[in-house]
């Protein structure tokens, strides 16, 4: 760039300034790597949501008539399983709010191994085109569980490159895992001791160390299942002396733990919105960053309760019901803090904290039905059926989907500059809320009556909360599609948002909106403790605007 | 109209069992819930901006609440915990009269055999407040048997045997899936079980004509695959006699030592299957494998078989 003629003052140049295609596909700013994430896992959500409302579609009779085979049918859940987990779920908070926002948190200027940060990008896109791929050519029908030995000598579907597509992605994940752990450890800013990490910060540090640790273990699970596919080597093929069962135990051993990739940031981003919207400290901060980690380091240890009635011993399902049960223990201290965290506030009841109350009710009852599942005789009876389809939706829908949309709500301001339209906000949680309800609350009941999963065809009498569960899902999809609209609308307007519009503490919230390129103008001096917020203080400043208003 | 339950039908000693548990369980969730979404309305309504009420001094921890909170979720999940564990260890212990059936899951169907030697494909029928015994392995992938009305399920793994027991307590029709995804068919591999009156199941079991039991079957596949030339009688080959053997310790050299495994079905499938895995102490690795030359089905009957002379005398 050549020196401009007049140097008024350096005007604050945003990160959105540049505009050209090289200057996204190349840029090292955790800012726009956490946009070209928010762009993909958009896509995939929107995709993955095609294939449930196919399904849905197919469900809402008895017989298959909407999809012309069940083979259609087993490859759209499966690639809606593949899809949401692996290319929404475990990416969506960590890779575009935790790319966005953690540095930003912690006074810095960026991650610490920013190249790294666009590679993981880059790998996780690979991945991804693999899976869209896979999915026009042929797809693939075992499930996003590749239980052997049917995903290893009877299914005939392009299961190894889906294998791949896993592995690929998988490091995308463990590099991020890993730039945060370090980023965490070695820039925060002067002041910005551990415990005044804001509890975003210690549940995205909790999350990478599954990240790191756990990952491995898939992609050894995934690559064996290539190898066996290919080679026959025998490791999972009872015939010749292999385990099926073994394929389960290193399939969950990631599997598990990723359950908590997938809500551990969903707390993330609840603790960061309910004090800021109830305008006091959170309660019961150090219990909270504790039992991020609590359930991180637990979550390892309760694998063995996807397999009660997989053939495995009695006592081994002994030990891993009791374990379950302490794992739960944690999850339910943070409902209780929020909860807490509601008494003597300021409240005010706008989109995220709309999507945050919605969160802490959805997992309340995701968590809880965990609780029946950790119960060996119940689960006997519900495993692999519809209540489990209810219990995970609730845990990963209602609960990390309400989150990354109450996340967006809140952090969009910052990210993009600009105000969404408030009543159109409110509207899409409420719609959400409603539909996501009428839409899995009757899947507990379809388990119950004893609907397996995976069912392309079903019993008449299970009709009647078929058929609810489908129009519930047309709310529900009216509530996610809302959102895509009016925020891309707001982007045409010019920003509008000033640095701090919701008046929340956290040193995201000091600099402009959108933020410049390198964070911070000057360097942070961090001086006091997270969530700062007085309810009183709050009351004066709105008593004084209604005076305004008023006059 | 549509049939529309709510509940499902409790048709076993079991259900019931279960469901109780179930019962306490919606409750503590019940009573959790409302209690967070009691609390969430009326502090939202209490505290929200601009409403006149003390708001000094918010509290920031309590550790009395704070404890309160660990022990009250520990001590409900011990209850859940004692109480659904003892359900579980019930269903895995079957009782001593239990009648046994074999099933083999293949894909997509059930075949089922009882004792007498009647065999059915994805029916089963069994008699009122008798229990039943399943043995169960799979041909191809894994299954899993499930019945609703009696809570229960256990997966069917190739290469390997699992059980489970039940006890009908209600004459009358119900469904029997496979509960453990297994490719295309998957959701249309569905049986009926039928629990008859036990004079109906007598009727049942003989309408065919009473032909040979599952264990006569067995010997019959014992002499036409020749194990009998070695197992019996015939001095030529060194090879120990079956009589006797069925659920006792067998010695088995383990290089140079000798250890002991039982001899239950699992060790007689993979005798037959790879008999070079565990070669009983002081005889030959003679043996050959019999791998792809007898289905599921055969194996299970030729373990019957087995079994049926657990009582007769061995004469070494
Ligand atoms: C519009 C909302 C959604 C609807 C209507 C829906 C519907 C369904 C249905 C019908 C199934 C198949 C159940 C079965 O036959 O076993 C399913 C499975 C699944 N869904 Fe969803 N879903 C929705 C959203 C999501 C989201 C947002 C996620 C994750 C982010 C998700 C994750 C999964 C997973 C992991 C499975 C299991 C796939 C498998 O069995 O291999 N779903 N969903
Ligand atoms: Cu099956």
């Amino acid at each position: 760039m050549s020196a401009p003629a007049v140097v008024v003052e350096d005007p604050p140049e945003d990160y959105l300034q540049e505009h050209t295609l090289k200057s996204w596909l190349l840029t090292t700013d955790h800012k726009r790597v956490g946009i070209l994430y928010m762009i993909s896992v958009t896509v995939f959500f929107f995709v993955g949501g095609a294939a449930a409302t196919l399904m849905r579609l197919e469900l809402m009779t008895p017989q298959g008539d909407v999809l012309a085979t069940p083979d259609a049918y087993n490859r759209l859940f499966t690639m809606h399983g593949v899809i949401m987990i692996f290319f929404f779920l475990v990416p969506a908070i960590p890779s575009v709010l935790g790319n966005f926002l953690l540095p930003l948190m912690i006074g810095a200027r960026d991650l610490a191994f920013p190249k790294i940060n666009l590679l993981s990008w880059y790998v996780y896109m690979v991945g991804g085109v693999m899976g869209i791929w896979i999915m026009i050519f042929g797809g693939v029908d075992t499930g996003w569980t590749f239980y052997t030995p049917f995903s290893t000598m009877y299914s005939n579907t392009m299961v190894v490159t889906a294998a791949v597509a896993v592995f690929i992605t998988g490091f995308s994940s463990i590099l991020t895992g890993l730039n945060f752990i370090v980023t965490v450890h070695t820039m925060r800013a002067p002041g910005m001791t551990w415990f005044r990490l804001p509890l975003f910060v210690w549940s995205h540090y909790a999350t990478s160390l599954i990240m790191v640790l756990g990952t491995p273990v898939l992609a050894i699970s995934v690559i064996l299942i290539a190898l066996e596919r290919l080679f026959g080597v025998g490791i999972f093929d009872p015939a010749i002396g292999g385990d099926p069962i073994l394929f389960q135990h290193l399939f969950w051993f990631y599997s598990h733990p990723a359950v908590y990739i997938m809500v551990l940031p969903g707390f993330a981003v609840v603790s960061e919105i309910i004090p800021c919207f109830a305008r006091r400290p959170i309660f019961g901060y150090k219990f909270i960053a504790f039992a991020s980690v609590a359930i991180a380091v637990f979550g390892f240890l309760v694998w063995g309760h996807h397999m009660f009635v997989s053939g495995q011993s009695m006592y081994a399902g002994t030990i891993f019901s009791i374990l379950s049960f302490l794992v739960a223990i944690p999850s339910a201290i943070k409902v209780f803090n929020w909860t807490a965290t509601l008494y003597k506030g300021s409240l005010r009841f706008d989109t995220p904290m709309l999507y945050a109350l919605g969160f802490i009710g959805l997992f309340t009852i995701g968590g809880l039905t965990g609780l029946m599942l950790a119960s060996l005789a119940i689960d006997v009876h519900v495993h692999d059926t519809y209540f489990v389809v209810a219990h995970f939706h609730y845990i990963m829908v209602g609960g990390t989907v309400m989150a990354y949309l109450g996340g967006i709500h809140f952090w969009w301001p910052k990210i993009s500059g600009r105000m969404y339209p408030e009543i159109w906000g409110k509207l899409s949680a409420l719609l959400v809320f409603v539909g996501f309800n009428l839409t899995f609350f009757p899947q507990f009941l379809l388990g119950y009556l004893g609907m397996p999963r995976r069912y392309y065809e079903y019993r008449p009498e299970f009709q009647v909360l078929n058929v609810m569960s489908t129009a519930g899902a047309s709310i529900l999809a009216v509530g996610y599609v809302l959102p895509l609209f009016y925020l891309l609308l707001s982007l045409r307007k010019p920003a509008n948002a000033g640095p701090n519009p919701w008046g929340a503490t956290g040193l995201e919230w000091q600099v402009e909106s959108p933020p410049s390129v390198h964070n911070f103008h000057e360097p942070v001096v961090v001086t006091c403790e997270p969530y700062m917020y007085s309810p009183e203080e709050a009351e004066r400043e709105y008593a004084h605007d209604q005076r305004v208003h008023n006059a | 109209m549509w049939d529309f339950p709510l509940f499902p039908e409790q048709a076993s000693s079991n259900a019931q069992k279960v469901d109780a548990l179930m019962l306490f369980e919606v409750g503590i969730l019940l009573f959790f819930t409302i209690l967070i979404c009691v609390l969430i309305l009326v502090f939202s309504l209490r505290f929200r901006r601009g409403a006149r009420v003390d708001r000094s001094h918010p509290p920031t921890h309590g550790k009395a609440m704070e404890t309160v909170w660990i022990i009250v979720p520990l001590l409900i999940s011990i209850v859940m915990f004692v109480w659904s564990t003892r359900l579980f260890f019930e269903l895995y212990e079957a009782p001593p009269d239990a009648a046994e059936i074999s099933v083999v899951g293949k894909q997509w169907m059930w075949y089922l055999q009882h004792p007498q030697g009647r065999a059915e494909t994805n029916e089963l029928h069994v008699p009122l407040g008798q229990a039943v015994k399943l043995n169960m392995t799979s041909q191809d992938v894994i299954h899993s048997f499930f019945i609703p009305a009696f809570r229960i399920k256990q997966d069917v793994l190739p290469g390997r045997y699992t059980s489970l027991w039940f006890r009908p307590t209600k004459v009358g029709v119900y469904d029997l899936f496979c509960a453990e995804y297994c490719g295309t068919n998957h959701s249309i591999m569905i049986g009926k079980v039928h629990v008859m009156e036990p004079a109906d199941y007598e009727q049942w079991l003989s309408a065919k004509g009473v032909g040979p039991s599952q264990a006569e079957e067995g010997e019959q596949l014992f002499v036409q695959h020749h194990c009998a030339g070695c197992h019996r009688g015939s001095q030529t080959v060194n090879a120990p006699r079956l009589e006797g053997v069925y659920g006792k310790p067998v010695p088995i050299q383990k290089g140079k030592d000798v250890g002991f495994v039982t001899a239950d079905d699992r060790y007689i499938r993979d005798s037959i299957l790879m008999p070079k895995s565990e070669v009983v102490a002081g005889y030959e690795p003679l043996m050959p494998s019999y791998k792809d030359q007898i289905s599921e089905p055969d194996l299970l009957k030729i373990i019957a078989y087995i079994k049926s002379i657990a009582t007769r005398e061995t004469s070494q």
